[in-house]
Order: C-alpha cells, then structure tokens, then sequence
C-alpha cells in the first residue's frame, strides 16, 4: 500500500471514529445536564424584534414558530404537565409574525384554554388569541366557532358564546349550525346534547386528524355519561318495582327493562355494581370521562 | 449571436456552471423532500404552507448567497487572473464587459430559481396530492425573486468595480438586510425633521426596496397579487438595476487597469 493511500484509510477511519464518539459524547453530555433544557428557553419574546429579524421571511419564520409550539404543547401533553408557560407567547410570536395563519389562533385557542393536564388551563389567554385573530381576519367564520367554543365550554359564559355564534353566523359563507349554536346558547347551554352538538360540528368540520380524534374522544365520554345516567335510572325504576337492586344487567334484560346487555361505543359490556352504579369496564379508553368511572380512578400518563 | 455581451455572457454562465454553483440544487432538492415528508409529522395543518414558505425563502437566500459571492468575483477574477487584459484588447468596450458579465450571471441565477421552481412545484403535488389555482401566484412570487436576485447582481458588481472581493460581500450583504428594512426607513424618513429628514429619505430611496419584491407570505395563504404591483416592481427593477449598472460602468470606465 502506498503512502498517500495509508493516510486517505487513516483519514477516513479516524473521522468516521471522530463522528461516532461525538454522537456518544453529546448523549453522555445531554444525560449529565439538569432537566433546563432548550425547550423551555424563549431568547427572543418580542413579536416585532422576531417580525425584524426574520428579514421579511415571515411566513417561514411563522411556520417555525407555530410547528414548535405544536412540539411543545405536544410534548409537555404527553408528560400530563400541569404547567405550559411557553405556550401563549410561542403562539403570540406566530401570529404576529402572520396574522393570517388561521390554525395557530383556532388550534392554539384549543391548546391554550383547556385546565391542564389537557391543556395551559389559559381561557383568557385563548380568548384574547382568537380574538386577535378575528381582527386580523374577520371574514373566518371558523375563528367565531373558535371564539364562542372557548366561552362555552371553558369560560362557561354563554351569553359570550352566544354572540360569537352569532357575529360568526353574520360572516358571509358561515356555515348554517353558527346561528342554530347562537340559538341554543340562549336557551339550552347547560344541555348536554348541546355539547354534543358542539364536538360533533368539531368533528364534522376539523380537517386535522389529531383534533377530529379529540372531538371523538369527547363524543364518547359523552356518549357513555348518557349510557351511564340512563341506566342508572332503570336500575331505580328496577330497584322501585321489585324492591332491591338488580343482581345484574342480564336480570333487567330478562325483566324486560333492558332489550339486551348494555355496551359502550367500544362493545365492551357496562359493568353493574351491587349498589346500582353503572361502570365502564376499560376506563383508560375514555379519557374525557367524568361518570361511570371506578372509584378512585385515575387517568395513566399518556393515556389522554 | 455574435456580439460581445452575448459571448461574455455565455462564459460567464459556462464559468458558474463549471464552478459547480449549481450544486446547491442538490442542497435545495433534500431541503424541500424533508420538508415535504416531515412537516407533516410534527406540526398540523401547515403542509403546503412550509412548503411554499420554505420553498421559496430558500430560493430566495440560495439566490441572494449566489448573486453576491459569484457578483463581487466578477470583475476582480477577471483583474487578478489577467484575463480583463486579453478581453479588453479585442474590440470590447468596458461597458460591455460588465453588461455582459451581469447577463451571464442573472442567467444563472434564472437557471437555478428555475429549477428550484420546479422542486418547489414538485413537493406541492406531493403535500396537496393536486396543484390549485392558488398555487400559480407562487410563479408571481418566483418572479419577483428573479427580480430581487437580478438587483443584488447588479449592487454586487457595482461594489467589485471599486472594493475588495470581502469588502464589496460586506456592503453587498449590509445592502440586502437594509433593503429588507426599507419600507421602516421611509417610516423613519417621515417621522424625522430638518437635515435628518433629508438624510433618511435619501438614503431609504437610494437601497433597494427589497420588502416589495418579498410577497412569499400572501402567496402561501393563496391570496393574488395585483397586476399593477407586478408592474411597478418590474419597472422598479429594471430601473435600478440599469442605475446600478451604470455606476458600475462609470467607475470601470475611469478605473486605471495598468
């Protein structure tokens, strides 16, 4: 082998070594350091100083922004965070960077209002996001829905809610159910089947997967509370006619209160407990559940 | 055929092609296919925007790097290598030795945004699954960066005929971010009084207006872009690129090349 040749294979092995331990290294370097990692650091929290530095590339700079705050929320959902500090001004940055990027104020209203650990438990927040965003775009009937969906189902203000339906149901194009909400805002908010109808316009009308798998999760917990408050109340009928509790749902069904065995929209089989309380057996799946689960009960990390 | 700028030009070009500028398509190429296949995995619903937006900022800053770097070498190569002295003593006037040296590069430049073109086209299909009719003002957009290019060959190559290779980058550069800021500096211009004022409009009129030429956002929200801007921008370039190009042509002209 000749001399330059051996210095080419030295070269090359000692750079692919070089690589590789590099890559060990950091890894070593990333598991020595406390949990303060880049994530949580905001450098720049100026929306204009952002706007100017991104030499007019807004749009791009915008993308960046909103993609991640969608890591973020993302990330700290999964780790069922009660906390998301960086979460309005990442979303504040976005918009202001593009006023017209309509999915950071209609999704970023959904991550921010929640209560943790489903989301930043800001409604305020999520209202004053949309808001800006109905400024900046007023002819989007979607941001009204955004806007009177925050009021209603976190701020519980539904005269609010009511006239965001309706000032959305005046944007031309609306679609028809902003004036049927606006409706039923005045005088069935606190029925449940209005917050049915609610997930179902969300889920009817979202194009994003991870919002329409949301809507459906909502639609089942809601779907089961109305199993579960029904059942309950044949079980008292059962109990008043025949002076004690049913043994089971097969004896309600053979006394002919129940055409079969009751199940829940995955087809498991509820279950009945000897003091009349209905249950579902796999309460993991329903994580937007507040009746007919087991006592004590609590949701696992990353289930939601 | 036969004329000189057209000879200049093609040996600029062919010089550029050998240089192997065109080897940041293959860069631009990974940097659209990535972000065509994993935007989609971590963001939501912004597919087509980052594609756009991405698409074409990359475009544009691939360009203005190329313009500048390849613009401030045109004039001091050609000194340092002695070849300006086997072309100026053919019958070729110094003007157009320049005139042909801008050609051959904003052929270049064309070539590329071109062909960065059509990868930006291409990972839209992919997103979209279809082209819209939205998608065709991403062509007004890839035109007015053409645009934007062709004025930061001609600033670059007005800065070679009198500075340093470095030197003429640094102002080049500083040209480029300023005229980002130009529409602030009109805001400035008009809030300042006296000799500032004077001061501040001449200089916010005298970089370029490069904030015009950027329309990448509305684009990617598919909103139009009006003819008359269309207009008045190509007007506006070809005004100061001939500006530009004319100082250029007037220092070389008196420059002592002995």
């Amino acid at each position: 082998m000749n001399p330059p040749r051996r210095t080419q294979i030295i070269a090359g092995s000692l750079l692919l070594a070089g690589l590789t331990a590099c890559v060990a290294l950091v890894q070593r370097v990333d598991a020595a350091r406390p949990q303060a990692t880049l994530q949580d650091t905001l450098y720049i929290t100026s929306p204009s100083m952002v706007r100017r530095l991104s030499l007019g590339y807004t749009g791009l700079a915008a993308s960046l922004y909103w993609t991640r705050a969608v890591q973020y929320f993302g990330s700290r959902h999964h780790e069922y965070a009660q906390s998301y500090e960086l979460l309005a001004p990442l979303l504040r940055l976005t918009t202001a960077l593009d006023p017209k990027l309509l999915v950071a104020y209609e999704f970023g209203g959904t991550f921010l209002a929640p209560p943790p650990p489903h989301g930043a438990g800001m409604p305020d927040a999520a209202v004053e996001l949309i808001e800006s965003g109905i400024r900046a775009n007023p002819d989007k009937w979607r941001l009204y829905y955004a806007l009177g969906f925050v009021h209603y189902m976190e701020r519980k203000d539904y005269a609010a809610a009511a006239r965001a339906f309706q000032r959305g149901s005046e944007v031309p194009n609306a679609h028809p159910f902003l004036k049927l909400l606006a409706a039923r805002m005045a005088t069935q908010a606190d029925d449940p089947a209005t917050a049915r109808m609610m997930w179902t316009a969300t889920y009817d009308t979202t194009q994003d997967n991870m919002i329409r798998d949301n809507a459906e999760k909502h639609l089942r917990a809601l779907q089961v509370e109305d199993d579960v408050t029904g059942l309950e109340k044949i079980v008292d009928i059962f109990a008043q006619r025949f002076g004690h509790k049913p043994g089971s749902f097969r004896e309600m069904a053979q006394r002919e209160l129940l055409p079969g065995i009751p199940l829940d929209p995955f087809g498991q089989p509820y279950q009945l407990t000897p003091e009349g309380k209905v249950l579902v057996r796999q309460p993991e799946k329903f994580p937007f559940l507040h009746k007919g689960l087991p006592p004590g009960f609590v949701q696992p990390f990353g289930s939601r | 055929m036969n004329h000189p700028i057209t000879h200049i030009a093609a040996n600029t070009f062919r010089e550029a092609v050998r240089d192997r500028v065109l080897y940041n398509l293959v860069a631009f190429a990974v940097l659209m296919a990535g972000a065509a296949v994993l935007v989609g995995q971590i963001s939501i619903d912004i597919e087509r925007l980052v594609v756009i937006n991405l698409g074409l900022t990359a475009v544009s800053l691939f360009g203005v790097v190329i313009a500048v770097f390849i613009g401030i070498g045109l004039v001091s190569k050609e000194i340092d290598k002695r070849t300006l002295y086997t072309v100026l003593s053919r019958p070729v006037r110094r003007w157009q030795f320049i005139a042909g040296k801008f050609c051959g590069l904003a052929g270049t430049l064309a070539v590329n945004a071109f062909f960065m073109g059509i990868g930006v086209f291409g990972a839209l299909l992919y997103v979209s699954r279809r082209l819209q009719r939205a998608d065709s003002y991403v062509l007004v957009a890839l035109y007015f960066i053409v645009l934007e290019l062709l004025i930061m060959t001609a600033i670059a190559l007005l800065f070679s005929s009198f500075s340093s290779p470095l030197l003429s980058a640094v102002f080049a550069f500083s040209l480029f971010v300023i005229g980002s800021f130009s529409e602030d500096l009109r805001g400035f211009a008009g809030m300042s009084n006296g000799l500032a004022h004077w001061l501040t409009t001449a200089a916010a009129y005298l970089v370029p207006n490069l904030a015009a030429l950027n329309v990448i956002s509305p684009v990617a929200h598919g909103e139009p872009i009006s003819g008359s801007l269309i207009l008045w921008n190509t007007l506006y370039a070809a005004i100061y690129c001939l500006t530009a190009l004319a100082g250029t042509v007037l220092i070389f002209e008196r420059r002592n090349l002995k």
